[in-house]
């Protein structure tokens, strides 16, 4: 049973969160450091970094000049990300479940224990009533294996990512319109535009490093178009700016593509050539004038002519966007609307045009692509497809017919165990009970689980639940690869080995696979031999990394997918000339007809509740809420409103007030600025508990992609009572 | 490092603090940032503002230090104050014209930036201009920033009657007539406030 047997207060006393300040040592200068080139563990950017290690212990960075992406530069958490190293919290042996908390285990028992648990709930209950959890911060190497681990050594269908909260929606809509799911230009391309559409992108918090990207197509003459409910730091000197009302993209983008077909601003050569379904959407977005626009999306009718002005003739373009249009129960309709502008101007797959959704986890590309999704197979193939199927059987040697078929998504696994379906949970690298829609039903389940298992370097306000708790490894740790934002399988080197009793993550995997009787099927020695293998398993797939090797990716600092042999340079720019990745070679239009959100303002709930990131935390914050200087700069959440909607509701900045919608509330201090919309109150959504976003939005579903609604749903807001 | 000046364009700035997290991070600053950044006026607007001495050729701070505390070397870069003659007066704290040294209680001593004088003396760059995410610090040559850039550098100013020239460079936007930060300046109309009391239907 996962209900806690120790209070909040006396968790945090020993497992933290607790603040690191310092360096290991104190601030005295460590002579005889080794830097080791690697990256940040901190967003899809994946920005190269140089680890100061003295003695085994991670005690400082250095700025990496050389690596072609960032050029030296960090954001905040970079530059602070040492300090997760030689934490007090570190978990140091495995910990399995007591009558007042947790104690420490052998890792005999809290192996064995797991296996048990998994043998006794699958005989009880069937296969499938065990589920994985898996996360897009690990390298492709444990994703590979996550994979591979569930459908093998556990053999259920239910293993899914906690990418699946992040960007599916994208990665949905990018294989319906082009075939493939991956950025479609380097963003080298991006100071190379005329003109940028940043749309649901928060680039100066969530991925800092790219707005020196922005600001040199900007000194290169480029206009600069930022659509967001707020005046985030890059819309602050954009030339255009569309505060869109929340959940409204779509009729936004129809309402730009409307304009662009009567002004002529498409290209028919292109869109006859190379894509199908233009006429239909050409329909779609004929209602949609610049009027009945603004009426939807509260952006007034002259900005979304402008908008169509900048992008339609434009000579070159790049069109990006992340969690704002994505993070919605509509999040394929959103980015395929989206894509529409791209392809109707046939400005896509040339040096300076094109097109990309911002991955906003470590490993956000690479994690979605080599089969820990419910719905696929290494190589980003589809498991309901009988000759993909087939492929990776033969490959892992096992019968076609003992591969699971598609089973549920994250969001889904939560829904079953509430239902009693799914009785037992191993969990890595996510944290669920901050990071999933509607906290209170996530606490519920965990507590209703027959046995929650969990690997993890900290212990997390989830991990707090777990029945076992295996001490896994740091990303420098462990060595590896993760692919970047922009499709470019980079190299991690280990900085470190695992301090204490705690051990590399994939070898507890292979561990645990082999105490399941599947020793055969993963014989690693190291983490190469999984990386061969799964540049092997992705041969002739989607995501196609069997030309590439850790020396290549090294020599070359990076090399981007596909990449079908060890002479092929990598692919950094997708669809040149034209051509796209379905069978018939030509992209596709999709119309959609906007629909409001799942949930809608009304009398009760008058105020759209939105959520997002701050620049000095990640994620769930299981590891940025435990380093000092990151906390300091962003304590805790604010509930930004606008002045016009403080004064009606008798509010004033650093006020206490009551956040509440249908599923929770909260209470959390007022900042009062008007760089946000009258309508619309945003709560970043790092923190656990009582000051958790997440007991707010809505577990609403996009009926493709499974990703939920962060981005919009109704709420109330008023003063609180003290 | 010869040939290479310091660019310092707020227009740029995204209020990361990646600057400030650096700088804490030089041994000898043992987790204190030297330079510091802040909101212009957060209510308003998400501008910031980061700082980090101008190194002026005539520094006032050195000029009203009673102690002569505070030294320029040859390079033109004006250092802390030296530990054995500070008095802790904060004299320089209350001259300087654009607002950069800090008073430190726990050691009383006047400590600022002194542009990385231990890296810029080994050919690296500056730490906080090498992390800047939005090169809103560069540290570059001025050929460099004069093609790349729109923004004009500016390293003389006008302070009543005292005129301050500096070693670093403030980024001048060319003929920005007026930025507006109110997002109700970008919407439609004043009815875009959600009526509390009665239901009003958002966007059709």
């Amino acid at each position: 049973m996962a209900i806690l047997t120790l209070d909040e207060k006396s968790l945090i006393e020993k497992y933290g969160p607790s603040l690191n300040y310092e360096p290991h040592g104190g601030w005295t200068e460590q002579k005889d450091c080794t830097l080791v080139k690697t990256h940040c563990c901190f967003c899809g950017v994946q920005c190269g970094i140089q680890l100061k290690v003295h003695d085994n212990k991670v005690v400082g960075f250095e700025p990496w000049e050389e690596f072609p992406v960032n050029k030296g530069m960090l954001c905040p958490k970079g530059v602070k990300r040492y300090l997760q190293n030689e934490h007090p919290d570190r978990l140091l042996s495995p910990l399995v479940r007591s009558h007042d908390g947790f104690r420490e285990a052998t890792w005999d028992e809290a192996l064995n224990r797991t296996v048990d648990a998994i043998r006794r709930i699958q005989n009880q209950y069937g296969r499938d009533a065990f589920a994985m959890l898996g996360g897009a911060s690990m390298t492709n190497e444990k994703a590979y294996l996550i994979g591979k681990f569930a459908r093998v050594a556990l053999r259920t269908a239910n293993i899914d990512y906690n990418g699946r909260l992040c960007m599916v929606s994208a990665g949905a809509a990018n294989k319906m319109a082009f075939g493939v799911d991956r950025a479609a230009n380097p963003w080298s391309d991006i100071p190379l535009a005329k003109a940028v559409i940043i749309s649901g992108a928060n680039i100066g918090e969530c991925f800092p490093i790219l707005t020196d990207y922005i600001w040199r197509a900007r000194d290169n003459g480029a206009k600069i178009i930022v659509i967001d409910p707020r005046m985030t730091p890059i819309a602050r000197t954009a030339d255009l700016f569309l505060p869109v009302r929340p959940g409204r993209d779509s009729a936004l983008a129809n309402g730009i593509l409307h304009v662009m077909v009567e002004r002529g601003w498409i290209d028919r050569e292109f869109i006859d050539e190379h894509t199908h379904g233009f006429e239909a959407v050409k329909e779609v977005v004929a209602k949609y004038d610049p009027r009945y626009t603004e009426k939807i999306t509260g952006v007034p009718a002259a900005s979304i002519v402008k908008a169509a002005e900048i992008w339609g003739p434009a000579e070159t373009s790049m069109l990006l966007h992340a969690r704002g249009v994505e993070h919605q129960s509509k999040g394929v309709e959103n980015v395929l609307t989206y894509i529409n502008l791209v392809l109707a101007t046939g400005r896509i797959g040339k040096p300076g045009s094109g097109y990309g959704t911002i991955t906003g986890q470590g490993n956000g590309q690479g994690g979605r692509e080599h089969g820990q999704r419910c719905n696929q197979l290494p190589g980003a193939r589809d498991i309901e497809n009988p000759e993909h199927r087939k492929f990776i059987a033969d490959f892992w040697r096992v019968a076609e017919s003992e591969i699971p078929h598609t089973g549920l998504t994250a969001v889904e696994i939560f829904d079953a165990i509430e239902t009693g379906d799914i009785k037992g949970l191993l969990s890595i690298s996510f944290n669920p009970l901050v990071s999933i829609p509607d906290a209170n039903r996530t606490r519920a389940g965990l507590n209703k689980l027959e046995f929650f298992g969990v690997i993890d370097f900290f212990l997390s306000e989830t991990a707090r639940h777990a029945d076992v708790v295996l001490a896994g490894s740091l990303q420098e740790e462990d060595e590896g690869t993760v692919t970047t934002g922009e499709g470019r399988c980079v190299r991690l080197n280990k900085s470190v080995t695992p301090p204490g009793n705690a051990r590399v993550d994939w070898e507890i995997l292979t561990d645990l696979a082999t105490r399941l009787g599947q020793k055969e099927y993963f014989p690693y020695l190291i983490a190469n031999d999984i990386f061969r293998e799964l540049a092997a398993a992705s041969k002739g797939g989607s995501a196609d990394y069997s030309g590439m090797t850790y020396e290549k990716i090294e020599k070359n600092m990076g090399v981007f997918w596909p990449c079908p042999s060890y002479t092929h340079p990598g692919t950094p720019r997708l669809f040149e000339g034209g051509k796209f990745h379905h069978p018939d070679g030509k992209a596709k239009f999709h119309g959609f007809e906007y629909r409001p959100p799942s949930e809608d303002v009304d009398a009760e709930y008058p105020i759209f509740f939105t959520t997002g990131r701050v620049v000095s935390q990640y994620l769930s914050g299981n590891q940025t809420r435990r380093i000092g200087p990151l906390v300091d700069q962003y304590p805790e959440p604010l509930c930004e409103m606008h002045p016009l909607l403080a004064a009606k509701l008798g509010i004033a900045d650093g006020d206490m007030v009551l956040v509440s919608t249908r599923r929770g509330e909260m209470r959390v201090p007022a900042q009062i600025v008007k760089t946000i919309r009258p309508d619309t109150v945003f709560i970043p959504y790092h923190w656990p508990g009582k000051k958790s976003a997440n007991l707010l939005t809505k577990r609403a579903l996009d009926p493709i992609s499974k990703i939920p609604d962060y981005k919009v749903c109704a709420c109330r807001v008023e003063k609180a009572s003290l | 490092m010869n040939g290479y000046d310091f660019f310092i364009d707020p227009s740029r700035c995204i209020g990361c603090k990646a600057c400030m997290q650096a700088c804490m991070e030089c041994d000898t600053h043992r987790g204190r940032s030297m330079i510091h950044l802040e909101f212009v006026d957060r209510s308003a607007s998400t501008q910031t503002s980061p700082v980090v001495c101008m190194h002026c050729e005539d520094p006032t701070c050195a000029r009203v230090c009673p102690a002569d505390a505070i030294k320029q070397t040859e390079d033109g870069i004006v250092h802390s104050s030296l530990k054995p003659r500070c008095i802790g007066c904060s004299n320089c704290v209350l001259a300087c014209p654009f607002g950069v040294p800090h008073y430190v209680a726990q050691i009383d001593q006047m400590m600022k930036c002194d542009m990385c004088f231990d890296r810029t003396s080994i050919g690296k760059k500056p730490m906080c201009a090498t992390v800047c995410p939005s090169q809103a610090l560069y540290f570059g040559s001025t050929e460099d920033v004069e093609r790349m850039r729109v923004e004009r550098p500016i390293n003389e100013f006008k302070f009543g009657n005292q005129t301050v020239r500096t070693k670093v460079h403030l980024m001048s936007s060319p003929a920005t007539d007026q930025l507006d930060f109110d997002v109700m300046s970008f919407m439609p109309g004043e009815d875009q406030v959600p009526d509390i009391t009665e239901f009003v239907v958002w966007g059709g």
